[in-house]
């Protein structure tokens, strides 16, 4: 938990979830795994305020509990969760990519258990129908919002989550070989160790969402105390759904490469890879270094009707896959992606131009030179990169300072003496990522703070526009006249209204500006995961 | 040491070989690096377009959504002394909203709010002691046992009350601290200021007292 990290998970929770719950998290980021006194004693907040927030943080997953870690009667343990907290910053994107996959009921699925961390079926297909009947003229019925809530599921997009692991019983729904003291598994179980994670339960939800009438508020009443009378039981209490983020990660990984494919190849080769990894998107895992291996038979009766390409040029276009190191298509007779040389490829052509954009293109000249050839001497890099040398020495260490280049000694003696030591420059990818990473991090808190502040320094001109438009939405609803509208209107200055523009302006910006480094985040950390997952 | 002396920048080492001259040196720092230093390449504009600007508009949304959850927990602000009138019509509809409540065989018991309980929170010793049905006999028995060995009503009373917390720790821990806290002192340690005032009405000579 790097400091970067810490700062900027503490401020994505107090914008979510208020500052009680972000000084808990903080301390519990801070500090490690801690018991509930631990965090009452350190936070200085009151018990109520700290269990409230422990619970909302399990709720949507950043915390997760241990019992009786050292021994039956020690007390529970709490352990916040960094990258789970740092998810919230791609939630827009889980929800737009439900949105082009399975419309507006499937955005709404995926926003509604994005909100409420886990929710049963029946609870969501019924929110969700309620929404989409506000904003829609005719009913919803309940049973197409399940459809599409089954089709999410199916393609692993939804998960059950995984049943309580000892928090009453002791670890039920553990493995046999569980002692009933302690958990026996150091490592939580995953959602995915059970064997019903994907099963969608048998649910009776007949019927559809009503549309609430004109007289809104005594219906509002009157539902609400039905709703609380009468709980209607589904037949699936206790199977809670959460948002799959691991197959969200694949299907973004899966467009970055065939977005990279159709910008260096063509759309065609871009189809066939897109092609091959739909085949092989349910079957293999996330952390699969390469899909499963595919014979072009297969890619060829696969390929989308609207792209009849006889066998032959699908054959000349796999092989000129084969040949390009972009994506890593390899093989003969059967094909196989892969995948972590994708993913470094693409990693290695982000920090290039990072450095590209930082430094200037004749620096990214003498980067990605260090990059494919490994290790330079100072004479070298000039002669390679055709950069005149007071200029070369220049860049390369500013390069240096930055630390986005290294320094290697190798000694001709043992006693390291300069003038008989070669000194070679050196790009080493994965930390240079790391680094890269941990910028982005701190660019995307600074961002949230900048936002923050604006919106701070002109609190009062934003109140004031607020109680504006309420004043007018009111006035029209009860049918005014139009002097009494630009009345109102006119209590906003001239010069107030520029303000204000300026000000939307700057925070659209900002917040534009953050989900587009979110998507650097997500290829840097794809990168480094799949490089440092011990391969199987 | 062999350099010193001699030459005003005279390295141990060959200097060439790292490939900088004598002249290259940068120069020295004059003070603290600027704190916006002026970039020779400005960013990259963001993209924009369709995607992302409802990406964006989803993001505001999102966030606004979140903050009326009953997910977002707000610190109670300290009570002035005087309420506004509109806060008390704010504080209903904070009680009318949703309220949420997790489902408990997920998480552990500990986190359950024990509120009921804590509504009792200023109650007497004796209903301290009504409380514990189970060890009441044995709290009435000790009782008879310090009320012989110990003439003081106060330490008694504190003693049992020290009993009827460690009883009731296995409970509720946190609970009995507030009950402890209020009962620490002997009650007529803090006198209420009527005493003071009604002294000072008597020597209102204007004389000082020393």
């Amino acid at each position: 938990m790097t400091a970067q990290e810490v700062r900027l998970c503490g401020l994505v929770l107090q914008e979510h979830f208020g500052e009680v719950v972000e000084k808990v998290g903080r301390n519990l980021l801070k500090s490690g795994t801690q018991n509930l006194r631990a965090i009452v004693h350190e936070t200085g907040l009151s018990v109520d305020l700290v269990k409230k927030s422990l619970c909302v943080l399990m709720q949507h997953g950043a915390c997760s509990f241990i019992q009786g870690r050292k021994g039956p009667g020690s007390p529970t343990e709490y352990k916040a969760h960094c990258d789970r907290m740092l998810r919230i910053l791609r939630y827009p994107r889980y929800i737009y990519t439900a949105k082009t996959l399975y419309g507006d009921t499937g955005e709404l699925i995926i926003e509604e258990l994005l909100q409420r961390g886990h929710m049963t079926m029946s609870n969501t297909v019924k929110t969700v129908a309620d929404r989409l009947t506000q904003s829609m003229d005719g009913d919803m019925d309940y049973g197409e919002v399940s459809t599409t809530f089954s089709k999410l599921v199916e393609t692993h997009f939804l998960q059950r989550c995984p049943p309580a692991a000892g928090a009453g019983t002791t670890g039920s729904s553990q493995t046999a070989n569980s002692t009933s003291a302690a958990p026996a598994s150091s490592t939580a179980p995953t959602p995915e160790s059970f064997p019903d994670c994907y099963r969608v339960p048998q649910v009776t939800l007949i019927g559809r969402s009503k549309r609430p009438l004109a007289s809104e508020e005594g219906e509002d009443q009157r539902n609400a105390k039905k709703a609380k009378m009468d709980p209607e039981t589904h037949g699936d209490e206790g199977i809670y759904w959460q948002v799959n983020f691991e197959r969200f990660h694949q299907h973004f990984r899966d467009q970055t490469i065939i977005s990279a494919v159709a910008n260096k190849l063509d759309q065609t080769s871009s189809e066939i890879v897109r092609t091959m990894l739909r085949m092989s998107e349910v079957t293999t895992s996330s952390t699969a270094p390469c899909t499963k291996p595919l014979s072009a038979n297969e890619i060829f009766r696969s390929l989308p009707a609207t792209y009849n390409i006889p066998r032959h040029i699908l054959d000349q276009y796999l092989t000129l896959l084969v040949d390009d190191p972009v994506d890593g298509v390899c093989g003969e007779g059967v094909r196989v992606i892969y995948l972590n040389q994708a993913l470094a490829n693409l990693a290695r052509a982000t920090l290039e131009s990072i450095v590209q954009e930082r430094f200037g293109s004749r620096s990214a000249r003498i980067f990605r030179l260090l990059l494919r050839k490994r290790h330079l001497e100072q004479k070298q890099v000039e002669d390679f990169a055709m950069i005149p040398a007071k200029e070369a020495k220049d860049m390369l260490y500013t390069l240096l300072s930055q630390n986005l280049v290294q320094l290697q000694e190798i000694p001709k003696t043992p006693d390291f003496a300069p003038s008989r030591t070669f000194y070679l420059y050196t790009v080493n990818q994965l930390p240079t990522a790391r680094l890269l990473l941990q910028n982005c991090y701190k660019t995307v808190a600074n961002l949230m703070e900048r936002r923050l502040f604006e919106a701070k320094e002109s609190k009062r001109l934003l109140e004031k526009s607020q109680r504006i438009e309420a004043i007018l939405a009111s006035l029209q609803a009860s049918g005014a006249e139009p002097e009494q509208l630009t009345e109102v209107e006119e209590m906003i200055t001239a010069p107030e209204k520029q303000q204000l523009d300026s000000l939307r302006l700057h925070v659209n910006k900002l917040d534009s500006a953050e989900n587009q480094v979110d998507e650097t985040i997500f290829l840097l950390e794809s990168y480094i995961s799949s490089s440092t997952k011990p391969t199987s | 040491m062999a350099g010193k002396g001699r030459g005003v920048a005279a390295f141990t080492f060959n200097i060439d070989a790292l490939g900088i001259g004598r002249g290259n040196m940068p120069e020295a720092r004059v003070g603290p690096s600027p704190l916006f230093p002026t970039t020779e390449f400005k960013p990259v504009p963001l993209k924009g377009g369709e995607e992302e600007d409802y990406m964006l508009a989803l993001k505001q949304e999102l966030r606004g959504a979140m903050q009326r959850l009953p997910h977002n927990i707000k610190a109670c602000s300290s009570k002035t002394e005087v309420e506004k009138y509109t806060e008390r019509y704010l504080k209903q509809a904070q009680i009318n909203s949703e309220e949420w409540t997790p489902d408990w065989n997920l998480f552990p018991k500990e986190l359950m709010p024990q509120s009921k309980k804590r509504r009792i929170k200023k109650g007497t010793k004796t209903k301290t002691v009504k409380k514990l049905k189970e060890d009441k006999a044995n709290v009435l028995s000790k009782l008879d046992e310090l009320a012989k060995k110990d003439e003081n009503p106060e330490k008694s009373d504190e003693e049992t009350e020290k009993k009827a917390e460690d009883d009731e720790e296995i409970e509720e821990e946190e609970l009995e601290e507030d009950i402890e806290e209020e009962n620490d002192y002997i009650e007529s340690y803090f006198d209420n200021g009527e005493d003071f005032a009604a002294e000072s009405d008597d020597n209102m000579d204007g004389e000082a007292t020393y």
